[in-house]
Parts: structure tokens; C-alpha cells; sequence
């Protein structure tokens, strides 16, 4: 018997006679599907859960089922010790890493023809972050596929920048060995014709402590999923985010926390700003907390500002549980408007109109921010923020 | 010699549409140096007054002036106020989260001053306002109101005002909801300011009990938004004994 019939058959229950009666929901966040192979994933129509928020039509070509051949253009900063090499995709499904969790990761990882392996070596302590920096040009269509993987013990920042014009679908596989810590900053700097759907995979060590950060700025399209596992208990996630949408852009962030290991601890908290007509943010924040998962901590939060009509956020958080045996769980979401009686007080206190509200979206943002942890991260985002405060100032004004 | 001036006063506020008449004609004079006293029952229009000279875009005013040495500061915006010298202690401060309290002191200073404060000497400043304020110096680091007690958020606006140094300050029932050593602590700051600067003060109170420390030289007392009784502080004196009930009419 099928979950639905169950369910029309409750008492007093009328069944649906629309389509979506057709559809059923997964119970459990785990239930949905992880495949290697595209077919796996239906071309998505936007009614779907995890798409419903998407502009499905406007995505279409990085759901297409077809490789283009084509690359971003790298350029990197390596510290002494790392590398940077290349691993068959077969290689990359036998090591059991997290399998594609939609559409557009399966298609990523099917044409990326290979995947770009950077190795942090065991015990290695970077001084400087290691930096990528992935250039579009003219709007190609990529798909990418990226392996980090830290070593046992060893401690490092990786900043990968995106930047140009693309439509551009990946698969990132970020892998903290045990007692490893890793900081992985993905900056989306596209120019605002882009299109970037990521699948990030987060799998932390025992004892591990796995920092993942998205600062999403740019593209007209930005959809980061980012999915994290334990590989043994005492690990450590922590996701911080920060996004500022302007007219036109749609910006998503969807994560999913899996805790199925005892004594590991989670904590997601995620900023946004939004600013012009049909500027547009979702935020999905989903927990699961297995029977497994004892002794689980686990905290997720997000914010949004809307700074002008017209503007609007999506702002949901899931929290399942399993087991009552946990240290604490929590989530909180608010979206407000801009305050104007934070204006006035600033600037009954002399300080220009302009200037007051670059103080409260600063300090808006402040917590955040000081939680990144990684300094030219947070000087070159608070001035990216400032520049995006400005442009509105120019353009209200 | 500052003079800051009010003229037939008449202030509005919209509420579903409909514009009701708070302050009803209005007429005052406030030199440097001065301190008077507005006292009235709750909802006689004394914040109403107090917002109307800083600004604050809910209260439209329909008739009068307001001139700060000949100066219309009606026509000024809520900042340009500000840096005309105007400074408003605010009955329930306003929490900006992320924004430090030294952030928010070393912009407004250098926005009032149209300079940046020599970084020596402003930090001995500030540290020596908090100590007189009896302030912890960590709330330095903390965000402006945020998570302040009652009492704590009144400090933090007599710290505005010894460190910004207006000519006129408009102080809003900064006495309310303070117990008698934090009254005492607050009302020092305001006449430590008054000395170093000869500044101006408006001072609304619903009780008379700040005056024990700051000592009025006149006394208004605000009746259904207009002025209905002036005098020296032997007023004050009056309605500690009578209160305000010979100003309403008389219960049914």
C-alpha cells in the first residue's frame, strides 16, 4: 500500500483531486534520492520540494543531460605541500563519496570529464590560505567537479572565488579527515548574467572541525546546496553564510545536516540582505538528527533584511529528531524590514542618512562576518557589502 | 550666547488616516545655560515635543516654528539637527545590533565635529565619561543598547550627550524607570555637561523627583498639548505637594 493511499483513507480526509495529489512527499529528509546516475533524477517541472523555489526555466541547460567540453579558467595559490591533480569519476564513485543528491549535481558529475583533486597532506599546517580562483567567459555552460580533501590532522583555509560569466553546475566533495581543520570559503562574485548550481558535500572526521562558508554577492541565478555527514563522532560543522540579493537576483541556499554519529556538533547560521524589486533569497535549512546520533548539538539560524519593497525572502528551517538523547537542538528564522527607528536614532546622533544605514547592515551582518575567521574574506566582504549599499544609495537618490 | 526658540507650536500625528492634533500651540524660549523643567501627566504632548525638535518623521508639524539662533530647524533633516547642535536623550533608546557603542561614539563625533577625534585624546575621553557614568568599560565593545537594562540604555545617552557637546538637550523622562543611585549617577552627568559647555537643557519630567538634582531655573507645565501654568522651580515644588490634578478635569 502506498503512503498515500494511507493517508486518504484517514477519516475525514477528502483525497486531492488535483496533480499534487499525485505527488508524494518524502517523510524524512533521508529519504530523498542520492544517485550517480542522471536518469535517476526527472527532469525537474518546479513543482518539487527541492526545486519549488527554483526558476526551473531558466536553469534548463545545466538539467540537459549533455557535456560541453568546456572549463572555467583556473588560477590558483598553493601553499608548499598541497597539490592540485585530477582523479577519474570513476575513481571518485568508488571512494564512496556523497552521491549526487538532484539533477543538476548528476549531470555535473557525469560531464565534468574528471575531477579536480586538491590534497592538503596529513598533519600539514598551512600559514596561508590556499586560493582558487574559477573565471567564466562569455557565458559558457560547465560543468565542474572538485574533490578537497584534508588530511589527518592537518589545518587549512581554502578560498575558492567564482567570478565572471557562466552557467556553471558542480559537484564538490569537501572531505575533513579525523582531528583535521578545514575552513572551505566559496565566494560568488558572478557577474550578474550567471548561473551556478553546487551541490557541496561535507563529510567531517572523527574529531574533525569542518568551517563552510558561502558569501553569495553575484549572479543573476546562484543555487548552493551543501549537505554535511559525520565519519565518526566529536566532529564539528560549522556553516556560516552571507548573501545580499539585488533587483533581479535570485539567490538559494539550501543545507542539510545528517547527523547520524553520536557526540557531533552542527551549527549553521546565515545572513542575507535583499535590496530592489524582485530581488529574491530562499534559505532551507534542514536538520536530521538519526536515532543513531546521540549526544547531538546542533543549532541553525537565519536572517534577512529586506532594505526596499519588493523584495522578497524565503526563510525555512526543518528540524527532525529521532532520538531524545541529544545535548540541545534549536533553529530560529526571522526576516524584518529595515528598521527606521535604528535610523533615527543614528542619525539624531549627527550621523548622515547614508552612512546610518550602512552602520545597521554592517551591523547586521557583524556576527556573521566576525564568525568567518578568515581576514581577507571579511575586509573584502564588508567593502563588497559597502559597494552594494552604495549602488542603492545612487540609485534612490 | 545660544537661543533656541518655539513659536506656536501645533503638531500632528496620522494614525489610520486620521491626523490628530498633539501639541496645540506651543511658545518657548531656551537660552544657554538654561534648564527648564516640562512636567505634565502622560499624554499632554511632552515627547510629542521632544520628537518635534529632533525630527522624527511620525509627527508632521502643521503650524509654528522652531528656530535655533534665527536658524529654521524645521527645515533641517534629523541628522542636519543633530549637527546644528540639537541633541535628544531618548525615553527608550533604540538597540542596533552588530554596531559597537565606540563604533557608534567615534562616527557620531566625527559627524557632529565634521573630524575625526585625535584617537588619544577621544579615548581618554570616552574612558573618562564611562568611569563618571560608573559604565564597565566593555560596554565599549558592545553593541549600541543592545541587551542594555532600563537603566544602563539612560547612561548610555547621558554618555552621548557629555561626549557630543550640544548647545540645547532635550531630555526625554530620562529619570523614569531609574532607581536613586543610577538618578543621581545620570542627573551628575547632565550638569557636569551644562558646566563644561553652557549648554541648554529641556527637561521633560512626569515627576518632580529629578529636580532634587538638577535644579530647574523655569518650569512648564504641558496640559492637553499646550502650556497651561509657567513659573520658577517654586512650581515644581507645588505640584510635588498637589500633583497634577487641579490641571484635569475634575473626575465624574
Amino acid at each position: 500500500m502506498s503512503l498515500l493511499a494511507e493517508k486518504t483513507q484517514r477519516p475525514g480526509l477528502a483525497p486531492h483531486t488535483d496533480s499534487v495529489a499525485t505527488f508524494v512527499p518524502d517523510q524524512s529528509r533521508a529519504e530523498r534520492t542520492r544517485s550517480y546516475a542522471v536518469a535517476d533524477f526527472p527532469m525537474p517541472t518546479g513543482r518539487e520540494e527541492d526545486w519549488r523555489f527554483t526558476p526551473v526555466d531558466r536553469i534548463r541547460p545545466l538539467l540537459k543531460d549533455e557535456a560541453t567540453g568546456l572549463c572555467l579558467d583556473w588560477s590558483e595559490t598553493l601553499p608548499a605541500g598541497v597539490r592540485l591533480g585530477t582523479m577519474s569519476v570513476a575513481d571518485w564513485q568508488s571512494s564512496g563519496a556523497p552521491a549526487p543528491a538532484d539533477r543538476a549535481a548528476a549531470v555535473a558529475a557525469a560531464h565534468s570529464g574528471g575531477v579536480a583533486v586538491l590534497d592538503i597532506p596529513n598533519d600539514a599546517e598551512l600559514t596561508e590560505p590556499v586560493r582558487l580562483t574559477l573565471t567564466g567567459d562569455d557565458g559558457q555552460l560547465v560543468h565542474g567537479h572538485v574533490l578537497i580533501r584534508a588530511g589527518r590532522f592537518s589545518k587549512a583555509t581554502v578560498v575558492v572565488a567564482h567570478a565572471g560569466h557562466a552557467a556553471y553546475s558542480e559537484l564538490v566533495t569537501i572531505s575533513a579527515g579525523d582531528g583535521a581543520h578545514l575552513t572551505v570559503v566559496s565566494l560568488q562574485e558572478w557577474d550578474d548574467r550567471s548561473i551556478h548550481l553546487g551541490q557541496h558535500d561535507v563529510v567531517v572526521g572523527r574529531d574533525a572541525q569542518v568551517k563552510h562558508i558561502a558569501v553569495t554577492l553575484g549572479g543573476a541565478i546562484v543555487r548552493l546546496n551543501t549537505n554535511a555527514t559525520y565519519a565518526g563522532p566529536g566532529g564539528s560543522f560549522e556553516a556560516y553564510g552571507v548573501y545580499f540579493a539585488d533587483a533581479g537576483q535570485h539567490l538559494e541556499h539550501r543545507l542539510f545536516v545528517d547527523h547520524a554519529v553520536p557526540h557531533c556538533t552542527s551549527n549553521v547560521e546565515y545572513k542575507g540582505a535583499l535590496q530592489g524589486d524582485s530581488a529574491r533569497t530562499v534559505w532551507v535549512g534542514d536538520v536530521l538528527i538519526r536515532a543513531a546520533a546521540e549526544g547531538t548539538d546542533t543549532y541553525e539560524l537565519n536572517r534577512n533584511l529586506l532594505l526596499t519593497d519588493g523584495a522578497r525572502a524565503d526563510s525555512i528551517p526543518n528540524l527532525e529528531i529521532e532520538t531524545g538523547e541529544i545535548a540541545g537542538a534549536g533553529h530560529a528564522s526571522a526576516t524584518g524590514r529595515f528598521d527606521d527607528q535604528q535610523l533615527f536614532y543614528l542619525m539624531a546622533r549627527g550621523i548622515p542618512e547614508a552612512e546610518a544605514r550602512r552602520l545597521v547592515v554592517r551591523g547586521f551582518f557583524a556576527a556573521v562576518v566576525s564568525r568567518i575567521g578568515v581576514p581577507e574574506v571579511i575586509g573584502h566582504l564588508m567593502s563588497a557589502i559597502d559597494a552594494e549599499l552604495e549602488a542603492s544609495v545612487a540609485v534612490a537618490s | 550666547m545660544s537661543t533656541l526658540e518655539i513659536r506656536d507650536l501645533h503638531v500632528a500625528i496620522t494614525a489610520d488616516d486620521v491626523q490628530k492634533e498633539i501639541l496645540r500651540g506651543v511658545t518657548l524660549t531656551i537660552n544657554s545655560g538654561e534648564t527648564h523643567a516640562i512636567m505634565g501627566p502622560n499624554g499632554s504632548g511632552k515627547s510629542t515635543l521632544a520628537y518635534s525638535i529632533a525630527g522624527h518623521p511620525k509627527y508632521t508639524v502643521t503650524s509654528g516654528t522652531i528656530t535655533l539662533d534665527g536658524e529654521d530647524v524645521l527645515a533641517m533633516s534629523v541628522d542636519e539637527r543633530a549637527r546644528a547642535g540639537l541633541f535628544l536623550a531618548m525615553q527608550y533608546p533604540v538597540e542596533v545590533p552588530g554596531v559597537t557603542v565606540s563604533n557608534f561614539l567615534r562616527t557620531a563625533k566625527t559627524a557632529i565635529d565634521g573630524e575625526a577625534p585625535k584617537l588619544r585624546t577621544w579615548v581618554k575621553d570616552v574612558k573618562e565619561a564611562m568611569g563618571n557614568l560608573r559604565m564597565d568599560p566593555v560596554f565599549a565593545e558592545r553593541g549600541v543598547n543592545e541587551g542594555f537594562s532600563g537603566g544602563e540604555k539612560k547612561r548610555h545617552e547621558i554618555l552621548q550627550l557629555e561626549l557630543l557637546k550640544p548647545r540645547f538637550a532635550v531630555l526625554d523622562e530620562t529619570d523614569s524607570g531609574l532607581d536613586v543611585d543610577a538618578l543621581r549617577i545620570v542627573s551628575e552627568g547632565v550638569n557636569r555637561a551644562q558646566e563644561a559647555s553652557d549648554m541648554g537643557v529641556l527637561l521633560i519630567t512626569h515627576y518632580t523627583r529629578i529636580l532634587r538634582y538638577i535644579k530647574p531655573d523655569f518650569v512648564h507645565v504641558f496640559v492637553d498639548g499646550v502650556i497651561a501654568e509657567e513659573g520658577g522651580p517654586e512650581l515644581a515644588d507645588r505640584l510635588e505637594d498637589e500633583g497634577y490634578d487641579r490641571f484635569l478635569p475634575a473626575a465624574v
